[in-house]
């Protein structure tokens, strides 16, 4: 206990970066998903191929991936933007089925109205059926965020600094305390991503607040 | 109605791999100005200061943190970046190209290995000059302190006792019954495996690859996975445990004299001058007890550093 | 990518102690054993919640919270806890397989619970009134009707648990890691590289034969309406549930 509270501002910036090399991939991965679901949506036959390939992406283990990322990029070895794409990648393992299923799962007659109302499918992507994915979506994000949090530590293997440092300083010294603090700090920050997402879904959906309830969408 | 199904999963091996390619390709593409937006805040160029990096390994973290300590002290603006991966990560950061870092506490016999494997020497000197002859260009190395931190074979002091251990050699006639543990790249080095083999006739009945003289090794040893591992010669843990290094009179492991490693660009006259002070005050008594606060007393690094720096009159 | 193939397609690669097809079956039963324990506590403990409705609020923050804890963090700090109570090879195997079991446990329980919970209250009250007692309602209509997300709870955890079990090589045990670790420290990139794709072959092998089963298992009474908007609202409510 003496050791965290002698730490609290190493734990500090390392929390704060991890929230950003959890954070950018999870908004970019979303960003990317989006157009692939809708895709997958548009053109049937890209469903399978889509979900399933970025599926196995997730299989992928992260170390090599840390590891391989600058050979493929061309980036330095201590880049955070390894760290970065690498994590957008896995979101968008965890995410394009998501969004796909998500855009899939609005109604066919929704759809069909919003098309007699003259919309365009690009315009009734955007305010008819991203509005209604946002739900689902949001579950998916949760997930991922969560995801996220936790592979993000494997990237102390690479000397990139965040709450996973505190794992290989601690195994290295056999010192359970930064451990344990990078354990619970990893949680908290997971829980903090959770809140904002189901805040920010809040936001995004007034609907389900005023209407009756509808259940547990998400 | 679309009416498919996923039953098509027999055709979607290759298109899958496809996609992933596709993917990872366009994925890069697009994610580039964006992620530099958000992650490059902490990111250092090539101006200013100078970077010192250390391998993930508590005792070189310390030596990091003495030698930034040291040029702070010597009016060099410096920066750190501790705890980078395995040699064959972290020597990476040092290529023209990346140059993320600028110096590393190294060690000459390992480094000489690194840049060329096979070589004859394994006096102090001998592996210096080897080393200084294999290094690429754009690297130097400062002057050698005598402090050093040697690969050792080690056992528990009842495996010693019950074999009658004192030397490397007098595992040759029950190697056979025992398993050696170290780090996976033993398996095939010439300090490793074929070398014990060579060297000494000891043929162990089984190699474990963990770490390189870390915690799983310790921990092996301990608990029986290994009957032999290899620690490095200033792990505290040696002493606190009560575990025993065996005699190396051949001297199949190479010197091992702590060395700073500086990409040649950004050397000067300051940053020689201030490591190599460094270099002439630590020794392996010394090194050997601060590493003891750092792993077993649990102090930080950066403490340990400035204690020993203060004492030494270097900052 | 050329050395990838060269090193993967290297018969020599593939044979002994250290072979290919010897780090694919350790790294098959690392996997198994964790999916099996982690299918044997949360299985029974999704039907149970699902079909009491008790402890819900429990079970959705417990799979989230064990999802959060990094799978690195935790195998340190076990290894360095119950490590040394354990002797030989359990003492990095247990500890092991426990991260496995803690990544595979959520996906079962969401996909257990929320595959009774989305059980027709029709089909419940016909149970009921047919004269079913509780038990009979949850194994003759509630369990085979949460099959398809109990199965799909169950592909997601072997997903990742295989995907994770290359951790098993960064304590010292084998596995497809070993040739991620192996390749590292002699700097061997073809066969870091080659060891990724075995990894990933093997997660897609893995499901492919988990979704043929899954196929054989679920009764055709469910799967033989369903279009693919059901299937799609199915997988959403396991991943709504999570």
């Amino acid at each position: 206990m003496d050791w965290v509270l002698g730490h609290l501002d190493d734990i500090g910036s390392y929390t704060v970066q991890h929230a950003w090399l959890a954070g950018v991939p999870l908004v970019l991965g979303l960003l990317i998903a989006v157009p692939l679901g809708w895709l997958s949506r548009q053109y049937n036959w890209l469903y399978t191929p889509l979900v399933v390939g970025t599926g196995l992406l997730y299989t992928i283990p992260s170390l090599a991936l840390f590891i391989l990322m600058p050979l493929l990029l061309g980036t330095t070895i201590l880049d955070p933007l390894n760290v970065v794409v690498a994590m957008t990648i896995y979101t968008l393992a965890l995410l394009v089925r998501t969004v796909a299923d998500a855009l899939r799962s609005v109604p066919d007659s929704v759809t069909a109205s919003a098309t007699a109302m003259g919309l365009r499918p690009l315009r009734r992507l955007f305010t008819v059926e991203l509005p209604l994915a946002v739900p689902v979506i949001s579950a998916g994000m949760r997930v991922a965020a969560v995801s996220n949090v936790s592979i993000v530590s494997v990237a102390a293997l690479i000397g990139v600094p965040q709450l996973g440092s505190l794992f290989t300083d601690g195994f290295q010294r056999d010192f359970l305390d930064p451990i344990v603090s990078g354990l619970v700090a990893c949680v908290v920050l997971a829980l903090l991503f959770d809140l904002v997402i189901v805040a920010a879904t809040r936001l995004l959906t007034p609907w389900l607040r005023t209407g009756a309830p509808t259940g547990r969408a998400a | 109605m679309k009416g498919t199904t996923v039953k098509r999963t027999a055709l979607l091996t290759s298109l899958a791999a496809t996609a992933v390619l596709g993917l990872a390709g366009c994925g890069g593409g697009e994610e580039d100005p964006l992620a530099s937006d958000g992650g490059d805040s902490s990111d250092s160029g090539g101006g200013g200061s100078v970077v010192i990096g250390s391998a993930n390994f508590p005792e070189n973290a310390l030596l990091a943190e003495i030698y930034a300590g040291a040029l702070g002290a010597a009016g060099v603006e410096t920066e750190t970046k501790l705890n980078i991966g395995s040699r064959e990560v972290y020597l990476k950061a040092l290529e023209p190209g990346d140059e993320s870092v600028d110096i590393f506490p190294e060690y000459t016999g390992v480094l000489r290995d690194y840049f060329e494997p096979g070589q004859p020497g394994t006096a102090p000197d001998e592996v210096y000059d080897e080393l200084v002859a294999s290094l690429p260009e754009y690297l130097k190395v400062l002057e050698p302190s005598s402090a050093e931190d040697k690969d050792a074979v080690v056992v528990t002091q009842e495996t010693a006792d019950e074999y009658s251990l004192t030397e490397i050699g007098d595992l040759a006639e029950v190697a056979g019954d025992l398993t050696l543990g170290g780090p996976p790249e033993w398996k095939t080095r010439e300090t490793g495996v074929p070398g014990l083999e060579k060297v000494y006739g000891v043929t162990f009945g089984d190699f474990r690859a963990l770490d390189a003289g870390g915690p799983l090794t310790l921990n092996a040893l301990l608990d029986g996975q290994v009957d032999a591992g290899n620690l490095f010669s200033t792990d505290p843990n040696i002493a606190a445990e009560d575990l025993v290094v065996l005699e190396d009179p051949e001297a199949l492991f190479a010197a091992q004299n702590v060395v700073p490693l500086v990409r040649t660009e950004v050397l000067t006259d300051d940053i020689e001058n201030t490591l190599n002070e460094v270099s002439a005050a630590l020794d392996t008594d010394k090194l050997g007890d601060l590493v003891t606060r750092v792993v077993i007393d649990k102090e930080d690094p950066e403490d340990v550093a400035e204690d020993f720096l203060t004492d030494e009159g270097l900052n | 990518m050329n050395a990838v193939l060269t090193w993967l397609t290297d018969g020599a690669h593939w044979q002994g102690y250290d072979g290919i097809l010897q780090r694919t079956w350790e790294h098959v039963w690392y996997s198994a054993i964790a999916l099996a324990i982690a299918a044997a506590l949360a299985i029974p403990l999704g039907l149970w919640v699902g079909h009491t409705g008790r402890a819900r609020f429990l079970a959705v923050n417990l799979t989230g919270a064990l999802r959060a804890v990094p799978s690195l963090g935790l195998l340190f700090a076990s290894i360095m806890v119950l490590g040394s109570r354990l002797d030989g090879e359990l003492a990095t195997l247990v500890p092991t397989e426990l991260v496995l079991v803690v990544l595979a446990v959520p996906p079962i329980l969401a996909g257990a619970y929320a595959g009774v919970e989305q059980v027709d209250a029709a089909a419940r009250d016909a149970a009921r009134g047919m004269g079913m007692r509780g038990s009979e309602v949850l194994f003759k209509v509630e369990l085979p009707c949460a099959l398809p997300l109990i199965s799909s709870g169950l592909r997601s955890a072997a997903l990742q648990v295989v995907a994770t079990a290359t951790l098993a090589a960064a304590v010292g045990l084998g596995g497809l890691g070993r040739f991620l670790l192996d390749g590292l420290a002699v700097r061997d990139y073809a066969q870091m590289a080659g060891g990724a794709i075995l990894v990933a072959a093997l997660a897609l092998l893995i499901d492919l034969v988990a979704s043929t089963l899954q196929r054989v298992v679920v009764s055709p009474g469910l799967t033989g309406k369903t279009d693919r908007r059901d299937n799609a609202l199915r997988r959403l409510k396991t991943t709504a549930a999570s």
